[in-house]
């Protein structure tokens, strides 16, 4: 089909207005949250029911157009960068809540429904939802579901995998399917949902989400504890979490990213080489003995200064400088790297202090703002565009560093995704026959590669090539592919 | 540039060029620590963001991606030229986040890219290099309300006010717009910024729907959105009362403690004389000595965010020329869209060696009236108000001069007067400027979400800073059904010194549009 064809389809289904391509308006579609890469897709549609989703991925399949999903386009790993010749379909315009089930303890929403929304939508009831990623007051709910989306609390909480009850699905054929539990919590036969979750929009796009719903904890006490070096700070961390505390969330920044977010939001942190804001929730005399013991365990570490969030304005204040981080690399710097490797919690202290090293040996800043708890760190490598060979250097540091991390027995991302920025590094994690397993499941979603190919893996076996012995696939013997 | 040599802004003398995003929106004059912490992500507390699901009409969508973009098919490439260009400096501050999505009202509306701050400063960075201007990239600059929302969002300090400041003056000049565009354009230009011709305006307009010409134009097919936005413009324009002459010299109740010039601005003053009026006796009664030179004319505000640059320099050089020689403490202002500009100048004229310097002096000495009486301190007794009022959030005053505290402090001081906050205060109603008879159909949509949340409030009246937002509320409550009386933050005060009763503060003066 020709793209002129092509338009008229869409339009035909979606309207005028729900079709993007001119080439200016496409431009700004040509990299999500991660400017690294780009590419400027063919078309873009904006659906506004499951249904147009359903005719936009039918004609994509019928004339084998690749395609991308997309949501508020925040990502960090660049998992919504389109591919080229191909379909952007964005969901920013699905953004209603369709059932509010407060007894069940659940919420079902359309995929543009922005993270923050949910908790508003049921805090009179005094219930929340959980994930709260940095990015919450702008992030989807379809993309944080496809990129199974951490958080602040998720040390506590889980991840956006723990509160997805279950999903509805346009699969890379255009059918629709219901994957997980409606009302019960469990649904019989093979958990697909925690395959769908975090799958990075390679298996389908969901287009009702159902999410489980907390009550607000009884009591929550936030402190912010100052260390002169990040190895006491994360001294600390062993210590709170290795004498049975398990924070709602434990957070720490450096140095280089407490004087950037002074600068962005002030929210007026003491200077020091390290910051840690630890939360605590649950039921109040639970809060009130931890916290205590919280304290301690901060000050037998030699924290310099450790303050008490007074009030829910103060806790706001403390949150405020942490969540504004990534964003306020700004001030400090025209461009970032960012990395999200998951390091052991034992090893952080070993892992910081070879960060900083190679920082030093590529003579670059490097500012870290991470969950401590789990260890999941967040490596900004800071550089300037416009220096020729800066943008490489970056990411030949962001590259050591995750080897670094590998090295400690991490892991490549803790909550970002692999997207497009970070399948190069997977090999390095996982055997051949690791990822062919995964490829394996892609495959039976997606037999023609057309959901979001070309993300998570290096490069993509084609499907119905099986691990072992090389063997060609009919697509190859019929010379309409290669392998590359 | 490397980090190091860019200058800090915030190191500057001037407020304007001064502050950043964050200090605005920070503003410690007035705002508690823990206030500021609750403008955390973006919006003047973290709940505030767009909240309401409520998408755009199809017919709105179509001006902005549909078939009734007014297009000209002009091109012009590279899309800027050298004079005063967006700053690449300013753009490459942007490092995509998306925070300010949420609180953008075209993107609140469209849900799409080329609508949000992030797209349009994507855009801007692609017409330096790459793209030219065109009907495309000029219509998504023109869906643009300018509330600044953005800036109030951006934890990156990106300074999204310059940059469509100077995207709109390259469009204006190098970008032709289609026959009709441009004649209205230039009609509410030889119109607004004038009071005699302004007053004279608002009963043939009346007349023009009264008469059905918009029906007959549209009949006969001929100017395609003409018809709309002038019905967008009669259902603004309020019912002409009798306007108040301000005195040219005022002198304060009991000891002089300022000198103080008030602007009284060209639409505040044909159709809100009374806010002018009362703003004089306020100040004159905190202990002002008040100025309103009879000779000003228009700050220039209208044109500088439309980017009809050499039109609003003029304005703005007129405007210093006549308060200079008042020799003045400070200048206060009560439009928010006045003020803002005002405060603007020592930018705007950084280029005129004649004026830069004096701009400069000028700018610090311009106050909004609400952020002027906080910082002097009242003295005046407060007689009791008991009222519930809405407070509505002006964007050129909350986002762009970061006055969000002053008003609520001042109103809340009389006593018997609650405060209700609105929800999603932070996104704009659609006034902005010349915005709602320009694209009326998005603005009308924005207008109606800003009323719906207004009355969610239950208050009794509206309390609000600008003359724009409360033409956009009263003509959207107007076409609900559910008129509420409105007034400037200086009316309540004056009604409260004055120890006039509720009543008839909630008599609604001068707004029975």
């Amino acid at each position: 089909m020709e793209r002129g064809q092509l338009i008229k389809a869409m339009e035909s289904r979606l309207g005028t207005e729900g079709v993007v391509h001119e080439r200016e308006q496409l431009r700004s579609y040509e990299c999500d949250g991660l400017m690294n890469y780009r590419v400027i897709p063919d078309l873009v549609v904006l659906p506004e029911t499951a249904e147009h989703v359903q005719q936009i991925v039918r004609i994509c399949y019928e004339e084998g157009i690749p395609f991308v999903a997309r949501g508020s386009g925040t990502g960090l790993s660049g998992g919504a960068l389109p591919v080229e010749s191909g379909v952007l379909i964005v969901l920013s315009r699905m953004r209603k809540i369709l059932e509010v089930d407060i007894p069940n303890q659940r919420i079902v929403v359309e995929p543009g429904v922005i993270n923050i929304w949910v908790s508003q939508e049921v805090a009179g009831e005094g219930y929340y939802y959980a994930p709260d990623p940095a990015s919450q007051v702008v992030s989807s709910i379809g993309g944080n579901l496809a990129e199974n989306s951490g958080g602040v609390h998720c040390l506590k909480y889980g991840f956006t995998t723990n509160h997805v009850m279950g999903a509805e699905v346009v699969l890379a054929d255009g059918s629709l399917v219901h994957i997980g539990g409606g009302k019960a919590p469990d649904a019989p036969g093979y958990e697909l949902l925690g395959a769908l979750v975090g799958s990075e929009g390679t298996l389908g796009i969901a287009t009702k989400i159902t999410l489980r719903l907390l009550r607000k904890p009884e009591a929550v006490g936030t402190l912010l504890a100052a260390f002169s070096d990040t190895e006491a700070a994360g001294d600390a961390v062993s210590a709170i979490i290795g004498g049975g505390i398990v924070p709602a969330a434990i957070e720490m920044m450096d140095a280089l990213c407490i004087e950037a977010v002074e600068t962005a939001v002030h929210p007026g942190f003491p200077e020091a080489e390290a910051i840690l804001i630890v939360e605590l929730d649950g039921p109040e005399a639970e809060v009130e003995d931890q916290f205590q013991r919280t304290i301690k365990a901060c000050e037998e570490a030699n924290a310099s200064e450790i303050r008490i969030a007074e009030d829910d304005a103060e806790r706001a204040l403390f949150w405020k400088g942490r969540k504004a981080a990534f964003a306020a690399m700004g001030r400090i710097s025209n461009d970032y790297y960012v990395q999200d490797s998951v390091v052991p919690r034992t090893e952080l202290g070993a892992v910081l202090k070879r960060i900083n090293q190679l920082g030093e040996e590529y003579g670059m800043r490097v500012a870290n703002v991470f969950h401590a708890g789990d260890g999941n760190l967040h490596p900004l490598v800071l550089y300037n565009n416009d220096n020729p060979g800066e943008a490489e250097k970056a990411e030949a540091l962001a590259g050591d560093i995750v080897f670094t991390c590998l090295e400690h027995g991490g892991s490549l991302t803790g909550e970002h995704g692999i997207g497009e920025d970070k399948k190069k590094y997977m090999p390095k994690m996982f055997t051949e026959d690791d990822m062919a397993t995964m490829q394996l499941l892609r495959c039976a979603f997606d037999p023609h590669n057309l959901c979001n190919p070309g993300k998570i893996f290096p490069t993509p076996r084609l499907c119905g090539e099986r691990p072992g012995p090389f063997r060609m696939h009919p697509v190859q013997k019929a010379g309409l592919a290669e392998n590359f | 540039m490397t980090e190091q040599d860019r200058p800090d802004p915030r190191q500057s003398g001037n407020r304007y060029d001064a502050t950043d995003a964050a200090e605005r929106r920070d503003d410690q004059s007035g705002t508690t620590r823990e206030q500021a912490a609750a403008g955390a992500i973006g919006a003047g507390n973290p709940q505030d963001v767009g909240q309401s699901t409520l998408a755009a009409t199809t017919e709105s969508l179509q001006h902005t991606m549909g078939k009734d973009r007014p297009e000209s098919g002009s091109y012009t490439f590279p899309a800027f030229d050298s004079h005063h260009p967006p700053e690449k400096d300013l753009i490459d501050d942007c490092v995509h986040c998306g925070f300010c999505l949420p609180t953008c009202p075209t993107y609140v509306l469209f849900g799409e890219e080329m609508d949000s701050p992030r797209g349009r400063i994507y855009l801007m960075n692609k017409g330096l290099t790459e793209e030219p201007m065109n009907d495309t990239m000029v219509r998504h600059w023109d869906l643009c309300l300018g509330c600044m929302a953005c800036v109030t969002a951006c934890p990156s300090g990106v300074q999204y006010d310059k940059l469509i400041e100077a995207t709109r003056a390259q469009v204006e000049r190098r970008y032709d717009r289609r026959a009709d565009d441009k004649a209205f354009r230039e009609m509410i230009f030889q119109l607004f910024p004038y009071r005699s011709r302004l007053r004279l305006a608002a009963g043939p307009l009346r007349l023009y729907q009264r008469f059905g010409i918009d029906k007959k134009l549209r009949k006969a097919g001929v100017m395609s959105r003409l018809p709309a936005r002038m019905r967008a413009m009669e259902a603004l324009m309020p019912k002409l009362g009798k306007e108040e002459k301000i005195p040219e010299h005022t002198s304060p109740t009991g000891e002089r403690r300022r000198r103080v010039g008030v602007l009284t601005g060209c639409v505040q003053q044909v159709f809100f004389s009374q806010v002018n009026s009362a703003t004089v006796r306020v100040l004159a009664a905190e202990g002002c000595e008040v100025v309103a030179p009879k000779n000003q004319g228009c700050c220039g505000a209208l044109s500088t965010h439309a980017g009809r640059e050499e039109e609003s320099l003029n304005f703005a050089r007129k405007t210093i020329d006549t308060f200079e020689r008042e020799n003045l403490d400070n200048v206060v202002v009560n439009a928010a869209g006045c003020g803002s500009t005002m405060k603007e100048y020592a930018y705007l004229l950084r280029d005129d060696p004649e004026y830069a310097e004096r701009a400069k002096r000028f700018s610090a000495k311009v106050k909004d009236v609400s952020e002027f009486l906080q910082e002097m301190g009242t003295v005046a007794e407060r007689h009791p108000l008991p009222v519930a009022a809405a407070y509505h959030d002006a964007c050129h005053l909350a986002h762009q001069q970061g006055v969000r505290q002053q008003p609520r402090k001042a109103l809340k001081q009389i006593p018997g007067m609650e405060i209700k906050e609105i929800t999603e205060a932070e996104v704009c109603c659609g006034s902005a400027g010349i915005y709602n008879m320009v694209e009326p159909e998005p603005a009308a949509e924005l207008g109606e979400r800003k009323a719906k949340n207004v009355l969610k409030t239950g208050a009794q009246m509206i309390v609000t800073s600008n003359p724009g937002c409360m033409l956009q509320i009263q003509a959207s409550l107007k076409k609900m059904g559910r008129e509420i009386p409105m007034a400037h933050p200086t009316e309540v005060l004056d009604a409260s010194i004055r120890g006039e009763p509720v009543e008839t503060l909630l008599s609604g003066r001068g707004l029975q549009g």
